[in-house]
């Protein structure tokens, strides 16, 4: 089939603003997104500029807008598009060249919930792993699958509209954590969360759970972040 | 030169080995990280299955009977000395990931589970054993994200989206690497003491491939443009399993919870290749069988895939079949809500690309180019050795899928790549860092730059009369045919002269785009370059071996034979030629015997 393919175009070294480009490609249905931006820059115009890794699903790369929507490239095919597809960069983080946007206050973001294990206590005795129970594992298994991706806090209208605001990944991985019977620094992670740029900024608009490639129930661990700051308790 | 930087220890990789090595040699030096992807974008995030130990959780297992299998699996190539090693640290390597916080999937009783795949056997009765640690089918991913996140609580520091160019050597040692910041388009010169690669693979060599586009063999090609040579490259592993036409990997996992093969006539054909464990036979086994029975039409439909099948009543009926019991002795059984939750990732992919559900149809599969068995050779501890001799060299580490130890041999067992990165990342930073306190900074060579300028340079103002997108398309058919899994010198000597002509053609390329900022088209036609060098000592390495042995299946000699192979091939670039050599394969407890499954 023949698609018509309208891919936002910045270069900051020759534009002065921003504009759209359309293409004509012959797609199969199966294709992914990524298949005809690879086209595009092998064929068309080798300087389009795009993240791409794995072509997957699996590493986050090359989060866009797809139809309005954010979206792995690799991971949306022409089937579920028809022959229109226009491909912009996210929102909210600014536009290097093309479809690359400065990820860093993404990452940024991400770091100040403390992501990473805390555990102080002595090792078990023998050495071996800690103890955990099928059911505790289970509790925070949904938030291990983040990819860092970026669709879920740049769908997040609360993300636009402030520069401070954590953004759903960020609790998403604040969630994983202290909800890891494991792990011994919730309470300061809660309290991380709670100030100003954290939990109250969210107002439920549920962009993020639709946007998630991982089908990570975002709106859900945030509601259930939200409960645990206000009863203090993890179960 | 304005962008000079110093380190004790510079890290080129943030894949599981690279974090593992870098998170090590900060412990006690100055260490810098470079990835030309943001870390948390490695191909080790991409691992499914598990990674294997005789931890012995579910049933009984021994360090021994990994490193039997170890050695089997590699079809007696593997160095046993650095397998006896590994098997050893894996226990602990486990241990210290749960410690680190990975959240394993659990057993009952709360211990880290683990699941059956392929080659890896109880010794005593031969049928497989449950030693793969897994969490759900992301095991690779949550190592990635624990392994990163360890390293910034540690501080860790970290250049990324940094694509290294060049390795720096002076006076017969490791300098320091230069790399570009893919940003601004500014070279960087890293100035260090000890310099460790893990750079990954380069599986895109191939056209139906599971492997990332970052795999396009960087490191390896950097340094053997610098004079170290590549040790077993024509061992290259094809994964069975890849979904038909995308190469999207299927894990070994479907198999090791039950799945089964299945040609067009309807038949479990494993049976017939591997009468003892079947489905869970070595991975280059079983792409060959799939290759055997499509060859003689038994393909689905004639066509050239076959079934995975993991619907609960399949799964069922040849459990049954095969007596296959539950740690407790009754009989295996699954539903298809168990499956979901082991196996949820396989479930999306087949949905999202395919269009199928697994619990209720089977899957079209065909072997995909995997994993890179060959690469830089180095010792147990990480070091770069040059010759049969044990010469290291001096500064130069690698570690992880870039290097060779050699562990894998001719046939990597699935998880044993997730251990490798874990253990010998670990000791290449540990001796990083080591030999980096008893050494001060060896001068820089002068013009630092002007190798990776230069090699800009030339793909700047080629006359551009080549497609970069034509060569590199050619090159994958040409390597998937003649160079997979099956080789004949025919069929050989074909590719090579093809890839010398492909990269004749590339010095005719010219990249349009003449921008700085993200030029993304001159970093993809350097890595052209790469996976070019690399093809073609793929090639003329499985030329030279005339025999059969593991992932090298030659028609024109369909034997193994350990009176001329038992050794590993290295090949060098000396003022521009490529010259062969061989060095002999540590022996320690196992005698080389036949190998079947
Ligand atoms: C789909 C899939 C499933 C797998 N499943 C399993 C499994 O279940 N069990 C198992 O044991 N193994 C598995 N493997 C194999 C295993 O995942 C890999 O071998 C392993 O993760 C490689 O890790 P690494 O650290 O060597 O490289 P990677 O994780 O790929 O990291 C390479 C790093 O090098 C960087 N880099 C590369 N070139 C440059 C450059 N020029 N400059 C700067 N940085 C550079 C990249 O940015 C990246 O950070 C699987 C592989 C695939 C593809
Ligand atoms: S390229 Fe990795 S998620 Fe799309």
């Amino acid at each position: 089939m023949e698609v018509t393919l309208k891919i936002f175009r910045f270069n900051p070294e020759v534009d002065k603003r921003w504009h759209y480009e359309t293409y004509r490609v012959n797609a199969e249905p199966t294709d992914r997104v990524l298949d005809l931006l690879e086209y595009v820059k092998g064929y068309i115009d080798g300087t389009l500029s795009f993240r791409r890794s794995c072509a997957h699903g699996v590493c986050g790369s090359d989060a866009v807008r797809i139809n309005g929507m954010n979206r792995l490239a690799c991971k949306t095919l022409v089937r579920d598009l028809g022959d229109k597809i226009t491909v912009e960069p996210i929102m909210g983080l600014k536009v290097i060249k093309d479809l690359i946007v400065d990820m860093e206050p993404f990452f940024e973001n991400y770091k100040k919930v403390l992501p990473w294990f805390i555990n102080n206590s002595p090792l078990p005795a023998d050495g071996k792993e800690r103890l955990q129970s099928p059911e505790a594992r289970e509790r925070f298994d949904d938030t291990t699958k983040c990819i860092l991706c970026a669709c879920c806090t740049t769908s997040c209208p609360s993300f636009w509209g402030s520069d401070d605001y954590l953004g759903p990944a960020a609790l998403v991985a604040a969630h994983r954590f202290i909800f890891d019977d494991r792990d011994e620094a919730a309470a300061e992670r809660l309290q991380i969360i709670s100030e100003t740029s954290g939990l109250a900024r969210c107002h439920t608009a549920f962009n993020c759970t639709m946007a998630c490639p991982r089908e990570i129930q975002i709106t859900k661990a945030i509601g259930e972040l939200k409960l645990a700051t206000i009863t203090g308790r993890l179960d | 030169m304005a962008n000079l930087h110093q380190f004790d220890v510079v890290v080129v990789g943030a894949g599981g080995a690279g974090l593992m090595a870098g998170l090590y040699a900060s412990r006690t030096a100055r260490t810098a990280v470079i990835s030309k992807l943001y870390p948390t974008r490695s191909h080790t995030g991409a691992a499914q299955g598990g990674i294997s130990a005789a931890l012995g959780n579910l049933e009984e297992d021994r360090v021994e009977w990994h490193t039997y299998d170890s050695v089997k699996g590699s079809d007696y190539l593997g160095d046993q000395d650095a397998i006896e090693f590994m098997c050893q640290e894996a226990p602990q390597a486990i241990l210290e990931l749960e410690h680190m916080g990975l959240p394993f999937d659990r057993t009952p009783e709360g211990r880290i589970s683990q699941r059956p795949f392929g080659g890896h056997t109880n010794n005593v009765t031969g049928k497989p054993v449950r030693r793969a640690c897994h969490a759900a089918d992301r095991t690779g991913h949550m190592i990635l994200q624990t392994l990163y996140q360890q390293c910034l609580k540690n501080n860790v520091t970290f250049f990324d989206e940094f694509q290294v160019l060049d390795l720096l050597i002076n006076d017969g040692k490791a300098v320091g690497v230069v790399a570009v910041s893919l940003a601004d388009g500014e070279l960087h010169t890293f100035h260090a003491k000890s310099i460790v690669f893990a750079t990954g693979g380069h599986g895109r060599v191939w056209e139906i491939t599971s492997n990332a586009y970052a795999y396009s063999g960087d490191g390896a090609a950097i340094v053997f443009r610098r004079g170290i040579p590549l040790e077993d490259m024509e061992f290259f592993q094809f994964h069975p399993t890849g979904i038909y036409k995308l190469g999207i990997l299927i894990t070994e996992g479907v198999r090791g919870e039950g799945g089964v093969l299945i040609n067009g006539k309807g038949e479990r054909f494993m049976e017939r290749y591997a009468p003892r464990v079947k489905d869970l036979a070595s991975r280059d086994v079983i792409s060959r069988a799939i290759y055997l029975e499509i060859r003689e039409g038994r393909g689905i439909n004639g066509s050239n895939y076959v079934y995975l099948d993991v619907r609960p009543e399949v799964v069922n009926k040849y459990a049954a079949l095969d007596g296959r019991t539950n740690p407790d002795g009754s009989p295996y059984q699954v539903t298809a809500e168990q499956l979901l939750k082991k196996l949820p990732d396989i479930i999306d992919f087949n949905r999202v690309y395919l269009g199928i559900d697994p619990m209720t149809q089977p899957m079209p599969i065909q072997p995909t180019a995997h994993y890179t068995m060959g690469g830089i050779p180095t010792n147990q501890y990480g070091e770069v050795v040059i010759d049969d001799k044990k010469t290291v060299f001096p500064g130069l580490y690698a570690a992880g899928e870039v290097a060779c130890v050699s562990v894998h041999g001719a046939n990597r067992l699935g998880t044993n790549s997730l251990l490798d990165l874990v253990v010998f990342g670990k000791y290449a930073g540990l001796r990083a860092a080591e030999y980096a306190r008893g050494v001060d900074f060896t001068p820089l060579p002068s013009d630092p730059e002007g190798f990776a300028r230069r090699q800009f340079e030339a793909l700047r103002n080629g006359s551009g009369k080549e497609n970069l997108t034509d060569i590199s398309n050619r090159m994958k058919r040409v390597m998937f045919e003649d160079v997979g899994v099956f080789r004949t010198e025919e069929g050989m000597k074909r590719a090579l002269a093809e890839v010398r002509t492909l990269k004749e053609r590339y010095r005719q390329v010219r990249v349009s785009d003449t921008g700085k900022i993200f030029n993304t088209e001159l970093l993809n036609a350097w890595e052209l370059g790469n996976l070019l060098d690399v093809a073609e000592v793929i090639t003329i390495s499985a030329l030279n071996r005339t025999e059969s042995r593991g992932g090298h299946a030659r028609e024109d000699y369909p034997n193994r034979d350990d009176a001329n192979w038992l050794k590993h091939t290295l090949v060098w670039q000396r003022d521009g030629r490529f010259e062969i050599g061989y060095k002999p394969v540590v022996i320690t407890r196992y005698t080389p015997k036949e190998r079947t499954y």
